[in-house]
Formats: structure tokens, C-alpha cells, sequence
């Protein structure tokens, strides 16, 4: 493991920057995962909110997991992205003063004005309150998901003004001459990453804000009407793109810590350089597998959604988690929890896309699609993959390189891990027993399911709890980590 | 049934990767060489590429062939029931069904979208499409057993979204 004097300085702004970041992420993904308790102890039978306050916690649930994630795995990303081209940290904080005001806007709309209508917001539901929320708490809660969304764009505008001025171009950081045979070195990982991210949340957060202005207006302007289909097809387009881009953001992570920990650089080859750009069309153009029981979608579209499925995280993928393999394979490697979280990331990455592979055969989805099937796989890659990369970063940042990991920080990783896998796995085998996801209520037979996630929910909370207290407690460390 | 599969498949696919993980993290000793290690393994990768195309290629044109699309409007012999979703209730213009004659159920909504579910007396979902304001799915289902079918909601569509619940009869 490197000492501290291999690490390049972080200016003082900078890193306290970062760090309210990931202080930020922790305290909104713990207040999450507290909503996603409530939810299967409901389920479970226990009447705690009634379904109006289900759907309300749902929704404010589903919103804010993926901001809390964008946010702390934006915070990866430009952390090592910023030693190799020039960043604007003033820039940076706008994004986080911008998911802030968004964050009140997107919780005041759900708690104060009632409105429940899902992360999707699928027109015309917000519209069609049936007396539950108000026209404002709609117009609040797309206002808070603009204004996040600017956020993000913000960021990337900065981040393409500091790769096009760095390299002359973003196929250039993509590194796309080195792809296709010319001499010299090839960006590193994370110009690489944040490259395709750049381009593909760009275009996703576009065609949201598109949907989100289009819904407000129609709320104020009922003539002003919206296809449905349409509609549906930007909002999954949208979200597809930018929860997929927290996973490449967060991946960054991987590519950084992990050779750290192995003493083996991380080397961009042709074969990852390809695998990125190849990345970045298909991750556009697979989102029609949220609409394969949307039978008047053309058919080639459907077939298009699985076909890419098939083979748009697979290149990444396959580059990143068996180049992880290859590089922790008899390296010695010694273990602790930021390197643990690390590679934990990219297991449930890498095998958390298999339930969602499999969701996205047209044929399983007609059995499958809204089943709790698919929280199971997207739990898989998010929370024991995503997060997981977020939680190695942030261990990663405050550890004690005198003393190591003590007993609390190895019991929150395995509580973490136990019991996200657990979580997981009842939210697989109830989705193959057909109980719906997105339901206040459950018929007594699916109680036991909703009884044991909810002791899975709980372990992860701990889990998290203990890794919340261990990064805050650690902070005074990262100074000395990183300067 | 193709949930037992979809579930056995996760499994059978899930273990060996989990498996793969654990041996690479406590793999020893620890090897000096790894650029011949990176070498080996990057040929495998190689290798592994290709045998996963050719067993995935087939599996994958052969799930093509299962599409529920593309029912014809104009078929003969076959039952049509017009399906109407409201907020929070299922309006059908028929709930009584035959063992074995195909049903075209024409799924469209009055108000926002919802999801046509057809559940079994063991609670199995069987099939389902979306019900969408200003559109019309066509879907095609052929009961096998007489009895008591649920239809639920599966697309979220406000507070009892949960309680919007038909009742389908199949006699023989």
C-alpha cells in the first residue's frame, strides 16, 4: 500500500469540497435507506404511515437514492479527475448548492404538499392528483429535479471545458486516436470515464429537463398536452442514462484505489479504450427496455432494448471487473475496508447485471416487469455497487495508515455487505414468486418476504451507520492522507 | 415457470462469479511476474469472450421467437374484451373466459398509465402490458386451467394503486 508521500497534494478548498460531498451523500443515502425500512415494515404488515404516506416515502425514496448517489459518485469522479486536468471548485460547489435547493424543493413538494407520484413521474399522473397534492407540490417537486439537473450540467460544462482545453477534445480524452492506431500515450482512466460520463448525462439530463418542463407547463396549462408515450420514453431515458452514470463515475474509484493496494498500475489498453467508446453509444440507446410491455412501442425498439442490453454493460464491465480480477490475483494485496468496499463494488457490479440481463429478455419481462424482481437486480449493482465504490473512496480518504481498521469498521463492512446481499436476495426471490413492487399493501402470503427485508434493510442501515460514524470521526485523517 | 428459471439461472450464474471474486481476493503467494499473470489472464478474457457469444447468440435469437407482440387484430375465433384502466378500478367488457380459446385483451386507460397484470389462483403472474392513456395494447393470453384469475396493477398509479383489483372466471 502506497504512504502517504505518493499522494499528490489536494488544495484545502478542494478537499473540503470533496468532502462535503461525501458528508452530504452519507447523511441523505442514510436518511434513504431509513425511507426503504419504512417501506417493507409497512409491507410487513405493520401500519406505520397508510398507502397515502407509503407513496409519499416512496417516492421521496426513489428520487432521492439517485441523487445521493450522483452526488457522492460525482464526488469520485472529480477527485481524480482534478489531478489531471484543472477544475473549477467554485463550479463543483455550485452543483452542491444547487442538489440542496433542489433537495428542499423535491422533499417540501412530497412531505408538505403530499405528492406522491414516484420518481418516474410519468405523465400524467402528478397531474391527476385525485385530491392528494396540490398543483404547487407538483411544480415542486419538478422544480427540485430541474434544478438538480442544472446542477449536473453545470459540472459537466466544466469538466468538457477543462478536457477540450487539456486535450484539444473529447474524442481525444476518450482517447479515440490511440483506439484507432496512432502513436502516444492514451488518457488515463479517469479522463476516459469521465468523458463518456460527460456525454451521455449531458444528453440524459437534457431529456429530462425536456420532460420535467414539458409536465410543468401541462400543469398550468392542461391544453398544453403530452403523449403519453413520448413522455414515458424521455423519462426512462433520462433515468436510465443518469443512474448508469453513477456507476461510471463511481468505477473511477476502482481504477484509482485498487492498483494502490496492488502495487499494479492500471493500464489503458486499446481493448478498454474501445470498451469505453463502444460504452457510450450503447448506454444512449438501450434505455427501450424499460417499455418492453409498452406494446404500441415499435417492435424493433423493444428488440433494439434487448439486443443492448445484452451488450451495453458488458464492455466496461468485462474490462473492469476482470481487470480488477487480474489486478488483486496474487498481488499480496492486503486488505482493509477501503480496498474491501472496492472490489465489493465491482462484484455487485458485475453480478448484480445478471438478474437484470435476464429481466431484459422481452420474453422474462412479461413476467417480471414491476415484479420486486427489479429492485433485486438494481439493489445488486447500486447499493452493493455503487455504494459500495462510494464507501471504498470514503474509507479510502480517512484511513489510519499507523493503525489500520478496527473492530467497528470491520463489522460495519460485513454488516453492510451481509446484509445488503440478503436484502437483495429477498427482493429476487420475491420478484420470482410474482409480489409487485410499488404495492403499500400485501396479501398475508408475501408478509414473510417484506418481515425479512426488513431485518436485511436493518443490517444495512447499521452497516452504514457504523461506516457513517467511521468516515466523520475520521476527517481529521484526510489531510494527512492526501497532503 | 419462467420465474423458476429466471431465478436458477441468477443463481447458477451468480455463485461462480461470487465464487471467482473470493479466490482472486485470497489467491497467494504473491506472484513477482505480473506482467506474464496480466498476459495469461487477458488471453483468457479473450477466450472466454468468444465462448460466451456462442453460447448466449442462440439462447438470445431463440427468446426472440417468445415475443408477446404483433397479435392480429383481425383474427378469427378469437375471444376480444375491451380493457379500461381507471384511477382505481378495472372496467372489462367481459370476465368470463373458455379453457384453451385465445383472448385478445385491447388494454388502453381513461386517466393515467397502468399495468394489466393476470395472476393465477397461486398468485403467479402470467402475463401483462401496459395501460396507457391514448393507446391501445393488444394482448393475446390462452388460459390452460379453469378458475379464479386476479388482474392487478402493476404500474404505480396513486394511492390504491395497490387495491385496483378485477376478478377473471375460466370455465372449461
Amino acid at each position: 500500500m502506497s504512504d502517504t508521500t505518493m499522494e499528490p497534494a489536494v488544495p484545502r478548498g478542494a478537499r473540503n469540497a470533496v468532502i462535503t460531498y461525501l458528508a452530504t451523500t452519507v447523511v441523505v443515502l442514510l436518511l434513504m435507506m431509513v425511507f426503504g425500512l419504512l417501506m417493507r415494515l409497512e409491507q410487513a404488515g405493520m401500519d406505520l404511515m397508510g398507502a397515502a404516506g407509503f407513496y409519499q416515502v416512496l417516492t421521496a425514496h426513489g428520487a432521492g437514492m439517485v441523487g445521493a448517489v450522483a452526488l457522492g459518485s460525482s464526488a469520485v469522479m472529480w477527485y481524480f479527475l482534478r489531478r489531471h486536468v484543472e477544475l473549477s471548485t467554485g463550479v463543483f460547489l455550485l452543483n452542491l448548492a444547487l442538489f440542496l435547493l433542489g433537495a428542499v424543493l423535491i422533499l417540501g413538494g412530497i412531505f408538505i404538499g403530499g405528492f406522491a407520484g414516484a420518481w418516474t413521474f410519468l405523465y400524467p399522473l402528478p397531474q391527476t392528483p385525485m385530491g392528494l397534492w396540490t398543483q404547487a407540490a407538483a411544480a415542486s417537486f419538478f422544480l427540485g429535479l430541474l434544478a438538480i439537473g442544472v446542477g449536473f450540467l453545470l459540472l459537466y460544462i466544466d469538466i468538457a471545458r477543462a478536457l477540450i482545453t487539456n486535450y484539444g477534445g473529447l474524442g481525444r480524452s476518450l482517447g479515440l486516436p490511440q483506439l484507432f492506431g496512432r502513436a502516444g500515450d492514451p488518457p488515463p482512466p479517469a479522463v476516459v470515464a469521465s468523458t463518456m460520463v460527460l456525454i451521455v448525462n449531458t444528453l440524459g439530463i437534457v431529456a429530462g429537463a425536456a420532460i420535467l418542463s414539458m409536465s410543468l407547463i401541462n400543469l398550468y396549462q392542461p391544453g398544453f398536452e403530452i403523449d403519453s408515450l413520448w413522455a414515458k420514453n424521455l423519462t426512462y431515458f433520462f433515468g436510465h442514462v443518469f443512474i448508469n452514470a453513477t456507476i461510471y463515475m463511481a468505477v473511477i474509484g476502482v481504477y484509482e484505489i485498487l492498483p494502490r493496494y496492488t502495487g499494479r498500475p492500471w493500464k489503458v489498453s486499446r481493448v478498454f479504450l474501445a470498451a469505453w467508446a463502444a460504452s457510450t453509444v450503447m448506454v444512449l440507446l438501450v434505455y427501450p427496455h424499460h417499455l418492453l410491455m409498452d406494446f404500441s412501442q415499435p417492435t424493433s425498439l423493444h428488440v433494439l432494448g434487448q439486443v443492448i442490453s445484452y451488450t451495453s454493460g458488458l464492455p466496461v464491465l468485462l474490462v473492469t471487473a476482470w481487470g480488477a480480477l487480474t489486478n488483486v490475483y496474487r498481488s499480496g494485496i492486503r486488505w482493509d475496508i477501503a480496498s474491501g468496499f472496492v472490489f465489493l463494488g465491482v462484484f455487485g457490479w458485475a453480478a448484480g447485471v445478471i438478474p437484470a440481463i435476464i429481466d431484459a429478455t422481452i420474453v422474462v419481462n412479461t413476467v417480471m416487469h414491476n415484479t420486486l424482481w427489479v429492485p433485486g437486480h438494481f439493489h445488486f449493482y447500486l447499493l452493493l455497487g455503487v455504494v459500495a465504490m462510494m464507501f471504498g473512496f470514503m474509507a479510502w480518504l480517512t484511513r489510519s495508515q499507523a493503525e489500520g481498521d478496527g473492530f467497528f469498521d470491520r463489522l460495519g463492512f460485513w454488516t453492510f455487505t451481509g446484509g445488503g446481499l440478503a436484502l437483495v436476495a429477498v427482493f429476487l426471490y420475491s420478484g420470482a414468486s410474482s409480489v409487485p413492487r410499488r404495492f403499500a399493501e400485501h396479501l398475508p402470503e408475501w408478509a414473510a418476504y417484506a418481515q425479512l427485508g426488513s431485518v436485511a434493510a436493518a443490517l444495512v442501515i447499521l452497516g452504514t451507520l457504523l461506516l457513517a460514524l467511521r468516515f466523520f470521526l475520521g476527517l481529521k485523517r484526510v489531510a494527512n492522507n492526501v497532503a | 415457470m419462467l420465474q423458476s428459471v429466471s431465478l436458477l439461472l441468477t443463481i447458477l450464474l451468480v455463485v461462480p462469479v461470487t465464487a471467482v471474486f473470493l479466490w482472486a481476493a485470497f489467491s497467494r503467494p504473491a506472484s513477482v511476474d505480473a506482467g506474464e499473470l496480466a498476459a495469461r489472464s487477458y488471453r483468457l478474457r479473450d477466450w472466454s469472450f468468444w465462448v460466451l457469444l456462442a453460447v448466449v447468440t442462440p439462447v438470445f435469437l431463440y427468446t426472440l421467437t417468445l415475443m408477446p407482440y404483433g397479435a392480429d387484430a383481425e383474427a378469427e375465433g378469437v375471444q376480444t374484451v375491451n380493457v379500461t384502466g381507471h384511477m382505481w378500478r378495472w372496467d372489462l367488457s367481459q370476465d368470463e373466459f373458455r379453457v384453451g380459446e385465445p383472448v385478445q385483451f385491447r388494454v388502453t386507460s381513461q386517466d393515467v398509465n397502468h399495468g394489466f397484470a393476470i395472476y393465477d389462483e397461486d398468485m403467479t403472474l402470467l402475463t401483462q402490458t401496459q395501460a396507457m392513456p391514448g393507446y391501445t395494447n393488444i394482448l393475446e393470453y390462452t388460459f390452460e386451467q379453469p378458475g379464479t384469475y386476479q388482474v392487478l396493477c402493476l404500474e404505480y398509479c396513486g394511492v390504491a394503486h395497490h387495491a385496483m383489483v378485477a376478478e377473471l372466471t375460466v370455465t372449461e
